[in-house]
């Protein structure tokens, strides 16, 4: 079995630019995600569920919910005498400050990644969801004799082009001979920000990168050598969104409202972990409407709700309508509010009597603890 | 050293619940969504600051043992004390069952040592209630009494049903009744005792020696202690408190959570229940799912209607089903045309398509055959077979069949 063998490192603030509202506050890991979780359970989850046990999470800023979130590591089952979870907070010496770019990040941790024990190295960003099957990935890895294998998706992305895009495009003979930044064109394939390579090929190109002032993994090691290096696609074909900005953010929640697309995201055999939080069952009171939603544990339900996601712990007051809305955790929505195409961050009350609209293509967000 | 540890009587068969434990023990089976009725001893434990808890186990205990693991749940996993399974076992001069609850005690002595503790809770695991243990034990402690007995009261034309404590006005003890046909209290016992360790381990080394004594703290050790004089007081308890050992009263706790007028609260976030919690997605109701007064779990697809239940997690409801003032236990699928009223389904059962499990009570003419119907865990009910009111199912149910 390859799947021991191989050490996950997490890049957790990846990307956190391009959600600004919600991301100010958390980091791009700790977006909070499908009613009861936070996208950095999807890698964890993944990772462990292919018997991974030693996880490495880069961490730059905003990580106080991060931290929060992972604590141990016990809900992913990392808590453990060998191996199991860290946590790297920005790392800078007396001579510079915190890291720029991936490969700055991985040089200030290279003692982590040299004295493990893996044969293998698994790096991956928090800006997609999916529930991959990491067992597979190597040993595709392993047997394709690839140097790198970057996991691909065969989405053409939507007309407001995405942002941090990479796309490849591979020969005949599966190799990679292009990549390019946030451009499309047919053929290619889309990269999810996940690399696979040998741990030992990893520090090599991290050293070699560090001498020469390089920071960026994509452009300074991958595009570079496209020449010398083996770089292969695993094409992942299962649910995926990628969550680059609030609207891309809605839809890939709202995604989930298709039975299809959650079974998918979780089948049976490889379960999504996420910290516990010992919620009671929903309450559904006397008067409660709910069509087409999906309801995390410790709501109350006393009003109407149609097309949402309620996460855990809201509560939404009698003769409510709330329709077409992301509800995180412990939000209160009181009597009689109507809320269209909206998205609540946690901890927001609303008021009685609220009307509150947004559209399909530009919800309306309201932020952590806002009183309305 | 600690201050009071708990001893928790979870050896019960609870052969009143009749197929819902044939393979697990009382305290392992399933109330209110997401609990075993064991969470509310345990959480009511660490919410009192109490950390050390022993776990008398002996009948089917695999599920139970697997439940209460580590004790991380209930943050009962401890470097000094935390959870502890204690079965019966072998000794150098032969080996007993636990003979009775007090039997079980005085087996663990040598655990209860451990600890040196002042103050011994016992605890049993067959109550639903929330309670601070801890103003019970400084009630204990300001009257130095021998043992203290938490009662509730009891509507008075009830109170043969129960053991009663009869008391003086400082609310000492001076008698106790086990189910007296002309009640002079409403007090009844809720068993649960503290006692002053020196005290009880002189009356259950006592009592192990007497030679026709039942072993049990109802019938021997709280009489003994009286006789002797000892001082023993009641701490009255006036929350909700509900004994769910047989199948009426199971159903009627787990209704209770729907009916808002009665005073029992899991959403309270100052005395949450801790339980081992489904890895599960959140429910997802469709759009010709109906839910209204129930309480739905995480993992559950609801394409059906539900009406005053209590679905468990990963319960699925196809479409057209209806289930109404029913409980339906963790994975239990109830298929398209199903008719699901006035029963408990346990988990894992299967239920296909057209059957019919329960009858309303209005629609029953001899009151006496009516009651809940009960399907035992992991049993399939074959399509469109008729399972009657008060049914008691073990096993699968053919095609067509109908049980009464």
């Amino acid at each position: 079995m390859l799947t021991n063998r191989a050490l996950g490192i997490i890049f957790a603030n990846m990307h956190d630019n391009m959600v600004g509202e919600m991301t100010e506050i958390r980091s791009m890991a700790s977006l909070p995600y499908g009613g009861r979780y936070r996208l950095i359970d999807f890698y964890l989850s993944s990772l462990v569920n292919a018997g991974v046990t030693k996880v490495g999470v880069i961490a730059k800023h905003n990580y106080q919910s991060l931290l929060d979130h992972l604590g141990s590591g016990r809900s992913w089952d990392l808590a453990r005498k060998r191996a199991g979870l860290s946590i790297f907070p920005p790392y800078s010496t007396s001579q510079e400050g915190a890291y720029h770019g991936r490969i700055q990040a991985l040089n200030n941790i290279s003692r982590y990644i040299k004295l493990s024990s893996e044969k293998y190295v698994i790096l991956m960003d928090c800006d997609h969801v999916c529930n991959l099957d990491f067992s597979d990935i190597l040993n595709r890895h392993a047997e394709s004799g690839a140097d790198v294998t970057i996991v691909t998706r065969d989405v053409i992305p939507d007309e407001d082009m995405e942002k941090n895009l990479v796309t490849v495009r591979s020969d005949a003979d599966g190799r990679v001979r292009e990549m390019l930044l946030n451009r499309y064109e047919e053929g290619c394939s889309v990269s999810m920000d996940i690399f696979v390579l040998a741990k030992d090929k990893l520090t090599e190109l991290v050293d070699n990168a560090v001498c020469r002032m390089q920071t960026m993994f994509e452009r300074d090691i991958l595009m570079t050598n496209l020449d010398t290096l083996n770089i292969r696609t695993y094409q992942f074909e299962g649910f995926v969104r990628r969550v680059y900005s609030t609207k891309s953010y809605y839809g890939a929640n709202m995604a989930l409202l298709d039975p299809k697309n959650m079974d998918a995201l979780f089948p049976e055999d490889r379960p999504v972990y996420t910290k516990v939080r010992d919620q009671a069952p929903v309450r559904y009171g006397i008067d409660a409407k709910v069509k087409n939603s999906l309801i995390a544990d410790g709501c109350v339900i006393l009003g109407e709700v149609e097309n949402c996601l309620l996460f855990r712990g809201v509560t939404i007051g009698k003769d409510c309508k709330v329709k077409n809305s992301i509800i995180m955790q412990d939000t209160i929505i009181s009597e009689r509010s109507e809320l269209n195409y909206v998205i609540t961050d946690k901890d927001v009350v609303i008021n009685p009597d609220r009307s509150l609209m947004g559209h399909e293509n530009y919800p309306l967000y309201i932020k952590k603890f806002s009183n309305i | 050293m600690k201050e009071c540890i708990a001893m928790l009587l979870a050896g019960g068969q609870g052969s009143r619940l009749y197929a819902l434990t044939q393979n697990i023990a009382k305290p392992a089976v399933p109330y209110g969504g997401k609990y075993r009725i064991i969470d509310f001893p345990l959480s009511n434990c660490i919410n009192s600051g109490i950390d050390t808890v022993g776990v008398l186990t002996q009948y089917q205990p695999l599920e139970l043992n697997d439940y209460i693991g580590d004790g991380r749940p209930w943050d009962l996993d401890r470097m000094g004390g935390g959870v502890h399974v204690l079965p019966p076992y072998q000794k150098q001069k032969g080996s007993d069952w636990y003979l009775g609850t007090a039997n079980a005690i005085y087996q663990n002595i040598n655990f209860i040592e451990r600890y040196n503790p002042e103050y011994v809770l016992i605890l049993s695991g067959d109550h639903i209630y929330k309670m601070d243990y801890s103003i019970m034990l400084e009630q204990h402690k300001r009257t130095e009494a021998a043992c203290t007995i938490a009662v509730l009261e009891v509507p008075i034309d009830e109170a043969s049903r129960f053991g009663i404590m009869n008391v003086n006005e400082d609310g000492s003890v001076y008698e106790f009744e086990e189910k007296p046909k002309v009640p002079k209290s409403n007090l009844a016992s809720m068993g649960i005792y503290i006692f002053t360790w020196k005290k009880l381990r002189e009356y259950l080394e006592r009592e192990s020696r007497r030679p026709e004594t039942s072993h049990d703290f109802g019938k021997d050790v709280i009489p003994a202690m009286l006789n002797a004089g000892e001082r023993m007081f009641t701490y009255r308890f006036d929350g909700y408190w509900k004994d769910v050992g047989t199948i009426d009263s199971l159903w009627e706790a787990n209704m209770d959570l729907i009916n808002p007028k009665v005073p029992f609260d899991l959403w309270e976030p100052h005395w949450k229940i801790y339980s081992r919690n489904p890895i599960k997605p959140p429910h997802y109701v469709d759009e010709k799912g109906v839910v209204q007064n129930s309480i739905v779990t995480e993992g559950c697809r609801i394409m059906g209607s539900i009406d005053f239940s209590v679905l468990f997690d990963s319960v699925t409801v196809e479409e057209g089903a209806v289930v109404t003032d029913s409980i339906i236990m963790p994975g239990a699928v109830i298929k398209s045309g199903a008719v699901v009223q006035y029963a408990i389904v346990a988990q894992d059962a299967v239920v296909e398509n057209g059957v019919t499990i329960g009858e309303r009570p209005e629609n029953v003419e001899d009151k006496d055959k009516w009651g809940i119907a009960v399907i035992a865990p992991g049993a399939t009910i074959g399509k469109n077979a008729v399972i009657k009111a008060k049914a008691m199912v073990y096993g699968d149910v053919k095609e067509g069949e109908v049980v009464c």
